[in-house]
């Protein structure tokens, strides 16, 4: 009986321990998600990434919109978005890839793609600094390079990339823009032929590609290529100060698997680093030592004096053999398919971020040219020497987390590294590798951002980390989410959390700017006298409607608040008609739109001083109203206008009015 | 003092000449969608600016089109100037007292029926409103400020001599004081 309730009262006491110890970890969980979900919040943030109405943000963040194709543009610190730019997909709300004039635009040497997945932009740099003209970024899917132009925030030309499999190491400019480059992420059979896959290791290549920028135009064009082994080329960024003349790529796959990379790319200790002097290429190149290899791929220009873009074949590109040049690449071994590779400001360190490991490798520029004056190799592949990794290494950043993803620089002497696996940013010491700090990212980020981070003087205010997953992060929106950054101040020793905003596609990668080298530049208008469109109407006098057989072209202008001509007859069932609409106004942020009932396109949105085009192929007989669709004045609602479909056969005639 | 009067004359007369480079008069509007105002600015021969937004503003309300034809006095008020300038330097150096008088009224005139004849344009300008036009208010007249500040609906007018029209006053004033102070 003692022993009974002595077993009683213990069991008593076991049970309470278990509940009371079951509260306090349902209590410490709680605890835990709470901390998760809000990081190291301090209270008055609010008021550091508030910017008061009519107050303009400190930087522009120039963001990738991922699988959306588009480039998405910020304020910092207030995550506004401000403006998506349309560079790889149709956009129907600005008509790109619609209207006559963009068409061009997106042809490819597949055809018209009315979609790609933008990845990487980078702005223009002069001595090392971002200026402010260009930000270029590249298409992955269809091997591409768009160069939006920072005065008017439009794509102004796009090149395709020949004997490329995927366009992810790019665009990454060299200090003064000499270049932009582009590297291939799936190697592909070099020239593209019909053979097995699993002749991969014999008969696929990877292909890096040189663009030259002109300085003053900012025209590409492909300048050289270099043949290299069939690996996975990641990432990329150019040498600075010291390290100017050499761009690095990082690779994996170095096992030149062609199926279920996840274990096969994944088993080699280290992947390289190739190192490419650009500045010996160019010799190689006045020497003659490239190849005319025939191509196939286009280069598309829009004009700004004409608002209209063309799209040229281009059929051939110089290619340069590594064998036949020696001292042009240098392959570095790097631990465990590195991703991002990035150059401090000095130029003197290459930082491998390799994925899979929970190192950081630290390579030194120096190290680097004594390793190649004194033939430190370890092998050669291909014709490229492949230098001792212990030779050229600076140092570790020993474990700093898991999955170091992406680095840059504060300016002050730091690095910000992201890491995928452990989801957190390590700020470390450049020179001593000693970690300084973590904070947590939600969720698994991917790069991130300082502005002028890899330039070689970063405005070292703000991080913005860009994450792969926001799961609860935000009000929910059904089984697809948004995706999301997340904006740090780094001005202090601790990385503290400002602000999550919302991103459109997915954030890749991004660039930052001092808002002081944009604003001033942007244009607010289009000059009327300056509008050279082949079918300009630049006064209501000029308008007209002209049959070419069943080609209509319709003249047309716009201005508060009407069209001229509004009242159209004599249009035929099977007609092909061309409204080139002029937009005459010359004022600041008046745009009209236009759009036709039923006219299976989308809206033309036309800025001042500008002509645009679109097509309409009537099907059916009636009377259809056209309208503005940009709410411009008081008698908006006015601003339409009728045109009259009548019966092939018909013999209405072609007449055409306003105020009549 | 009294030597330089025929040199401070022919200055006033020259002082003219600011009218070929800088407008008399400038007229601004200001709203919340025109943050930094559109202006115009009236020249001796011209008229300059925003013309066309501020026709596109007006045009709702039925004011008339701002053309530079619309102003038969640009025509030929250059040419009184001239004549003017071309009177008072020779006045200046071979004229009596009395002709540096006479060139100080004809100044004043001209600039008294210059001022009349704007006040006129802004009444006209103001009242007469196309009578189809699509914004009407009952008892509204638009016309700008002669000279100062007006609010107008939902503008604010300023209206207010800019550097041509200060040359006129300097010019006039260099002259009577060279007038003042010539031998007889
Ligand atoms: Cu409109």
């Amino acid at each position: 009986m003692k022993y009974i309730n002595k077993m009683k009262s213990v069991l008593t006491l076991i049970v309470i321990a278990l509940i009371v110890a079951g509260i306090s970890s349902c209590g410490q969980q709680a605890k835990d998600t709470d901390a998760f979900r809000k990081g190291a919040l301090s209270s008055d943030v609010a008021s550091r990434v508030y910017v008061a109405p009519g107050e303009y943000d400190e930087f522009y963040a120039f963001v990738s919109g991922g699988f959306s194709g588009q480039l998405a543009v910020y304020g910092l610190p207030s995550g506004r978005l401000l403006r998506v730019i349309p560079v790889f997909s149709v956009d129907p709300e600005k008509a790109y890839g619609f209207s006559e004039e963009t068409k061009p635009m997106l042809e490819t040497s597949f055809g018209f793609q009315p979609w790609d997945d933008a990845h990487h932009p980078e702005l223009s740099q002069t001595d090392g600094n971002t200026d402010g003209r260009w930000c270029f970024i590249n298409g992955n899917n269809t091997p591409r390079v768009a160069r939006i132009d920072l005065t008017t925030f439009e794509t102004a030309e796009i090149i395709e990339i020949p004997n490329s499999g995927g366009n992810h190491s790019s665009p990454f400019t060299t200090e003064n823009t000499e270049y932009v480059v582009a590297g291939t992420r799936f190697s592909v059979p070099y020239p593209q032929q019909d053979v097995a896959i699993n002749t991969y290791a014999d008969k696929f290549k990877g292909m890096l590609s040189f663009i030259k920028v002109n300085p003053e135009s900012g025209l590409m064009n492909i300048e050289f290529q270099v043949l290299l082994p069939a690996f996975d080329y990641d990432l990329a960024h150019s040498g600075k100060g010291k390290s100017h003349g050499w761009t690095f790529f990082t690779s994996y796959n170095t096992e030149k698997a062609s199926t279920l990379l996840e274990v096969g790319a994944s088993q080699n200790d280290k992947d390289f680093i190739a190192a490419i002097n650009w500045k010996k290429a160019e010799e190689y190149l006045a020497q003659g030592k490239g190849h005319d290899v025939p191509a196939n791929y286009k280069h598309n220009v829009y004009d700004e004096a004409t608002h209209m873009a063309t799209s040229n074949q281009m059929n051939t590109v110089k290619v340069l053999l590594p064998e036949e040049c020696p001292g042009l690449v240098y392959f570095l071994p790097t631990p465990k398919s590195p991703h991002g590779i990035d150059v401090d400001p000095t130029g003197e360190y290459i930082v491998g971020n390799g994925k899979l490991s929970a190192d950081l490798t630290v390579h030194s520029f120096t190290n680097m040219i004594a390793a190649i004056d004194n033939k430190e190799y370890d092998t050669i592949i291909e014709g490229i020497p492949v230098l001792k990794f212990e030779k050229v290494l600076a140092g570790t950043v020993k474990a700093a987390g898991l999955g170091p993803l992406h680095t840059e620089f504060d300016g002050r002497g730091n690095g910000y590294t992201s890491f995928f696996i452990s989801s957190e940013i390590v700020k470390w010491k450049v020179g001593t590798w000693e970690v300084l700090d973590r904070v947590s990212t939600y969720y698994s980020i991917g790069h991130l951002m300082i502005p002028g981070g890899d330039s070689k003087n970063p405005q070292g205010k703000y991080m913005v980390a860009m994450n792969k997953i926001t799961k609860d992060r935000y009000l929910p929106t059904g089984p697809e989410v948004t995706q999301s950054a997340q904006l740090f101040d780094i001005t202090g020793d601790k990385m503290e959390l400002l602000l999550d905003f919302p991103t459109i596609g997915e954030p890749h990668y991004a660039q930052g700017i001092s808002a002081d080298r944009i604003v001033s530049k942007s244009k607010k208008i289009y000059k009327l006298e300056e509008n050279n469109h082949p079918y300009v109407a630049k006064s209501e006098d000029a308008t007209k409607v002209v049959r070419e057989g069943k080609d209509v072209h319709v003249y047309m202008t716009m201005i508060r608040s009407h069209f001229s001509p509004d009242n159209i007859e004599g249009i035929k069932v099977g007609d092909k008609v061309y409204f080139h609409v002029t937009n005459l106004e010359q004022d600041y942020d008046v745009p009209h739109g236009f759009s036709v009932m039923g006219f299976e396109n989308a809206e033309i949105l036309v800025m001042p001083g500008q002509t645009e085009t679109i097509t309409w192929v009537p099907s059916r007989v009636g009377v259809y109203p056209f309208y503005c669709t940009d709410f411009c004045s008081a008698l908006h609602q006015e601003m339409q206008g009728y045109i009259r479909v009548s019966a092939a056969n018909s013999t209405t005639e072609l007449k055409w009015s306003l105020g009549e | 003092m009294k030597k330089y009067a025929r040199a401070i004359m022919v200055i006033a007369a020259l002082t003219l000449g600011l009218l070929f480079v800088f407008p008399m008069w400038k007229i601004t509007l200001l709203a919340p969608q025109y943050p930094t105002g559109i202006s115009i600015e009236i020249f001796v021969n011209n008229i300059t600016g925003d013309i066309s937004n501020f026709n596109i503003m007006n045009h709702y309300v039925g004011m008339k089109t701002i053309t530079v034809k619309g102003f038969p006095e640009l025509a030929y008020m250059q040419y009184i100037v001239l004549a003017m300038m071309a009177l008072g330097v020779v006045i200046g150096l071979f004229g009596k007292k009395s002709h540096f008088w006479i060139w100080v009224v004809f100044m004043i005139a001209f600039g008294t029926v210059g001022l009349y004849d704007f006040y006129i344009w802004e009444y006209n300008y103001g009242h007469t409103l196309d009578p189809a036009a699509a914004i009407k208010v009952p008892g509204m007249a638009y016309q700008p400020p002669f000279i100062g500040r007006k609010e107008i609906l939902n503008f604010i007018a300023y209206s207010f001599p800019a550097l041509g029209g200060y040359a006129v006053g300097i010019s006039i004033s260099l002259a009577g004081f060279a007038a003042l102070i010539k031998r007889k």
